[in-house]
């Protein structure tokens, strides 16, 4: 037998040594390293990520393209639209909406998860990371996963011959602003909330489910009566999908129109993103979470 | 690196200090002074001074909201001070929270590891929010998972771990930064007595090893076992500082006579002993009179036992023990620490 030679200790000092730096570099990239984190645990279900996101396409393509695309597309022209077909009409909303619905549920439940049922934001908590950082991270990870999943999508899309031009990615960027601008607030009031006590269930049935459908997202929004059009002004979807039909097949609209669709969706993601950082400060900052964010309308339950 | 002066003991113990240049002293790796705590009306932290050398190993010990988890939140820069002042390893945790977190390696009350990644994830993801290198880390993880006798568990779920093994993979992760101070709260509350053996073993190591070590317990053998020396709190306040040893000594007698006549009997026979003990032979002290028992303290327990005998009382039990913190506690707050 021949003896193992003794390997000699690591020469170099250790990267932990200088915690001036380990300080530094957090403040530098600490909203990366949250980011890192938040698509880590998110790999736990990427399989039933990147199935949802070839998959849905595929769905929507058969149900509307083929089922209620045959009924409606026979005495209806979508060429005022700039459209060739109502599946074609249709498949921005759909992405806006499919990246809304994600938004919803990223936004939500692993909110209540890192405060309250795995309590892993108090984890990030004791590291160099600041509340901001931990919610900039989370959100940065939402993002990720919006452009991977809407770019997944439209190339399905272009290959069922859905997209007219390769010009349709662009929307990429609309969809996923309008999944921030519905997204950001309600991960604002999720993250103020002690418990979840079916309410994250009740925002999907009661704000996202109505916003999905009255929205234009199936149909132009100057359909529907104006009190429930004003409803559709509201919606980041509806302005999302605009944008997106923009985009897509150059849907015919004023200058000043898609001005309006990209600054609301701009102000409701600044706004929404300011909340958050204001809840997670209160929550994870100096100040501990009793019950109320300073500022904030009454007191939790 | 800092400059030297944001690094400077808090000034109320350098005037202790006058005349001795600064440099003649490390400073202390906490140092607090007057620390105060108020959350509205309550004050849960009130006015309490301490400082804990580098390398020591200091606890904080008394019963549920007495204001230990709120001085560690304080120290771990993540709850801000009402008044007083502080330091952690010279820095000034409320202003630079982030430099300060980055010293300190914490062990919260409630684990909150990532159940969805495996045992030697959950380290290198901590790790990460350091920003260490991934390339250390999974070199760092092995010697930590080693350490923390959890190598054979590596590739493990954390939900399938034990509690004892979850809090051992919790100490492991806050010394992921090689940390300056860990900070424990209530480290083993909750485990059974021998995962609780096991955790102490892997302390008592790092405390050998020269790491900084503030615990938060109520849990007398831990303090005990752990605690080169300790402060007991209550209601926010200090009420004895020292050694586990010199705060028995100097707060309780040597031996202690537990006695059990039966309930309703407990007061009126305290009252009845006392005389009877009272003697320089037995060193004896005082009586405490808990629900279901009497405590007599004395030196010489095994003398008073048999006076008391002599006097024709027969106790339904007696027990002699040594004197614990917990009379200690019992001395100083008049109630017992675990209720």
């Amino acid at each position: 037998m021949t003896e193992r030679p003794v390997r000699p200790r690591q020469a170099e000092p250790s990267p932990a040594a200088d915690k001036d730096a380990l300080g530094r570099a957090a403040s530098v990239r600490g909203v990366l390293f949250m980011t890192e984190r938040v698509l880590r645990s998110m790999r736990a279900y990427a399989s039933v990520i990147l199935f949802a996101s070839v998959a849905n396409p595929i769905i929507y393509i058969v149900a509307m393209g083929l089922g209620l695309g045959a009924l409606v597309g026979q005495g209806t022209s979508f060429a005022e639209y700039g459209a060739d077909s109502y599946l074609m009409y249709i498949a921005p909303g759909i992405l806006a909406a499919t990246l809304m619905m994600s938004g919803a549920i990223e936004m939500t439940f692993p909110v209540m998860e890192g405060f309250k049922w795995r309590r892993g934001y108090y984890a990030a908590q004791a590291t160099p990371l600041t509340p901001r950082q931990i919610a900039a991270g989370h959100i940065c990870a939402v993002c990720v996963r919006f452009l991977l999943h809407s770019a997944v999508f439209l190339t399905v899309m272009l290959a069922f011959g859905v997209l007219a031009s390769p010009w349709a990615f662009l929307q990429v960027l609309t969809a996923s602003m309008g999944g921030l601008a519905l997204g950001l607030p309600i991960m604002a009031y999720v993250a103020a909330l002690r418990d979840d006590r079916g309410r994250i269930a009740l925002i999907q049935r009661f704000v996202v489910m109505p916003l999905f459908l009255f929205s234009g997202t199936f149909y132009p929004l100057t359909n529907l009566p104006l009190p429930l059009q004003m409803l559709g002004w509201l919606s980041p979807l509806w302005h999302a999908n605009e944008l997106g039909r923009v985009l897509s097949f150059g849907q015919p609209t004023p200058v000043w129109l898609i001005v309006v669709h990209a600054a609301y969706l701009v102000v409701m993601i600044l706004l929404g993103w300011l909340i958050v950082q204001r809840v997670y400060t209160a929550r994870l900052g100096y100040d501990e979470w009793r019950g109320r964010v300073p500022g904030w309308r009454g007191r939790q339950a | 690196m800092k400059t030297s002066s944001s690094r400077q003991c808090p000034s109320a113990l350098r005037a202790k200090l006058a005349g001795v240049p600064d440099s003649a002293f490390p400073s202390p790796a906490i140092a607090a002074e007057n620390l105060v705590k108020r959350y509205g009306d309550f004050t849960a932290v009130d006015g309490i001074s301490f400082s804990v050398a580098s390398g020591e190993s200091f606890g904080l010990l008394g019963p549920n909201g007495a204001g230990k988890s709120t001085t560690m939140r304080m120290i771990a820069a993540v709850a801000s001070r009402t008044s007083g002042s502080m330091t952690v390893a010279g820095l000034d945790p409320q202003r630079e929270g982030p430099q300060v977190r980055a010293r300190l390696g914490v062990i919260p009350q409630q684990d909150n590891l990532d159940e969805e990644l495996t045992v030697r994830e959950n380290i290198i993801m901590y790790g990460r929010f350091f920003g260490l290198p991934r390339r250390y880390l999974t070199s760092k993880a092995d010697e930590l998972l080693e350490f923390a006798q959890l190598t054979r568990k590596a590739s493990s779920r954390v939900e399938d771990l034990s509690g004892g093994m979850k809090r051992r993979l919790t100490i492991a992760r806050a010394l992921v930064n090689d940390p300056d101070i860990l900070l424990l709260d209530e480290p083993t509350t909750g485990l059974d007595p021998q995962a609780r053996h096991v955790l102490w073993d892997r302390l008592f190591r790092l405390r050998e090893r020269g790491t900084t070590l503030v615990l938060t317990t109520h849990h007398m053998e831990e303090a005990e076992q752990l605690c080169e020396r300790l402060i007991v709190v209550d209601h926010g306040q200090i009420m004895a500082e020292g050694s586990p040893q010199g705060l028995i000594r100097e707060h309780s007698t040597r031996e202690v006579l537990e006695l059990r006549f039966g309930m309703d009997r407990n007061s009126e026979l305290a009252a009845e002993l006392e005389p009877v003990l009272t003697d320089a032979a037995i060193g004896f002290s005082h009586i405490e009179v808990l629900p279901d028992r009497l405590l007599a303290y004395a030196a010489d327990a095994e003398a008073a036992l048999e006076r008391i005998h002599s006097t024709g009382r027969r106790p339904v039990t007696s027990l002699i023990r040594r004197s614990s913190l917990e009379d200690v506690f019992l001395r100083l707050t008049g109630r017992t620490l675990v209720d």
